[in-house]
């Protein structure tokens, strides 16, 4: 089984690429780009059939270890 | 009083950290690796800068669960002297030691200079030998030093007084809240901050306004430990 992991940060703290990058793209004459914030993607392979577990071992790792949960978010997707 | 360096797999401030304890307090000190399963002979710790595990996922996000962590869980309970400096201060707050996260410099520049700060709360066991407000000089080198934490959090901080240092003045390099240059936790006994203490010990240096927090810890230890201790 295979969990694509998106960590994301929160929408109250400040994400300082995503502006520089908004900035950038304002540049480049993308004037109707209105905010950019920047995540980070993972995708993680299991050696698991087992749906339910998969879905509590990915949250358990996502709360433990891939996202800090005092300034970021996650969410994560199974498939296979 | 004995002092344990701790020492991560991309650390480079180690041998600083060493030096320091050394040269202003003269105490007995030792490196320790990250695979190190007891602590029990050190009275203060000291979780040096650097690169630990290369930054990877986040800073401080690997080293959080190295096996000398859970020592310094122990110590920290223990009421032991926990000082993180830079990338040991994001360790200590990735483990969950101290409250709020260090996110990205709001300027996006790794940040190297020496910096006006404030001494926020002089009534620690690493900040005794200050004044009150007193103003320091003491170096930065990060570029995630922006420290964050959500209202309630910085509610219970300053309640109970744990900003130890800030910026001074109009000087926030990074975009700390409340210009925060560094922390303690609720019984005081952990402290981590941006600002490079052990590299300012010498006016070769730049600054010696550094020597004060190790001689601030050796204090508060021999109080603590009846003031017969010579040495």
């Amino acid at each position: 089984m295979k969990a694509t992991v998106y960590v994301t940060i929160k929408q109250n703290v400040l994400d300082p690429q995503g502006t520089a990058v908004q900035g950038a793209l304002h540049t480049l004459g993308f004037s109707e780009v209105e905010k950019v914030r920047i995540g980070k993607y993972l995708e993680v392979e299991l050696d698991t059939n087992d749906r339910a577990e998969a879905e509590t071992r990915v949250k358990a790792m996502c709360e433990k270890l891939f996202a800090n949960t005092v300034v970021e978010d996650y969410r994560f997707e199974l498939e296979g | 009083m004995k002092f344990a360096v701790l020492v991560f797999p991309g650390s480079n401030c180690d041998i600083d950290c060493y030096k320091a304890v050394e040269d202003t307090i003269g105490q007995e000190v030792d490196y320790v690796w990250h695979t190190a399963t007891d602590l029990s002979a050190y009275d203060a710790i000291l979780v040096p800068g650097g690169f630990s595990y290369g930054d990877y996922l986040r800073c401080g996000a690997i080293a959080q669960f190295a096996s000398v962590m859970n020592e310094v869980k122990k110590a920290a309970e223990a009421g032991k002297y926990i000082l993180g400096i830079c990338n040991g201060f994001q360790i200590l707050t990735e483990a969950g030691l101290l409250p709020g996260a260090l996110i990205r410099n709001n300027g996006l520049k790794f940040v190297c200079q020496q910096e006006r700060l404030e001494v926020a709360n002089n009534k620690t066991a690493f900040t005794n030998q200050y004044s009150q407000g007193e103003l320091i000089t003491i170096p930065i080198a990060h570029g995630e030093g922006n420290y964050f934490c959500d209202d309630a959090t910085l509610a219970e901080l300053k309640a109970n007084n744990q900003i130890v240092f800030r910026y001074a003045g109009d000087t926030n390099p990074n975009g700390s809240v409340e210009n925060i240059a560094g922390i303690s936790n609720k019984a005081g006994n952990v402290v981590g901050m941006m600002p490079h203490p052990e590299r300012a010990v010498d006016q070769l240096l730049g600054s010696e306004d550094g020597k004060r927090m190790f001689t601030s810890i050796l204090n508060a230890w021999r109080e603590q430990h009846g003031a017969a201790v010579n040495g």
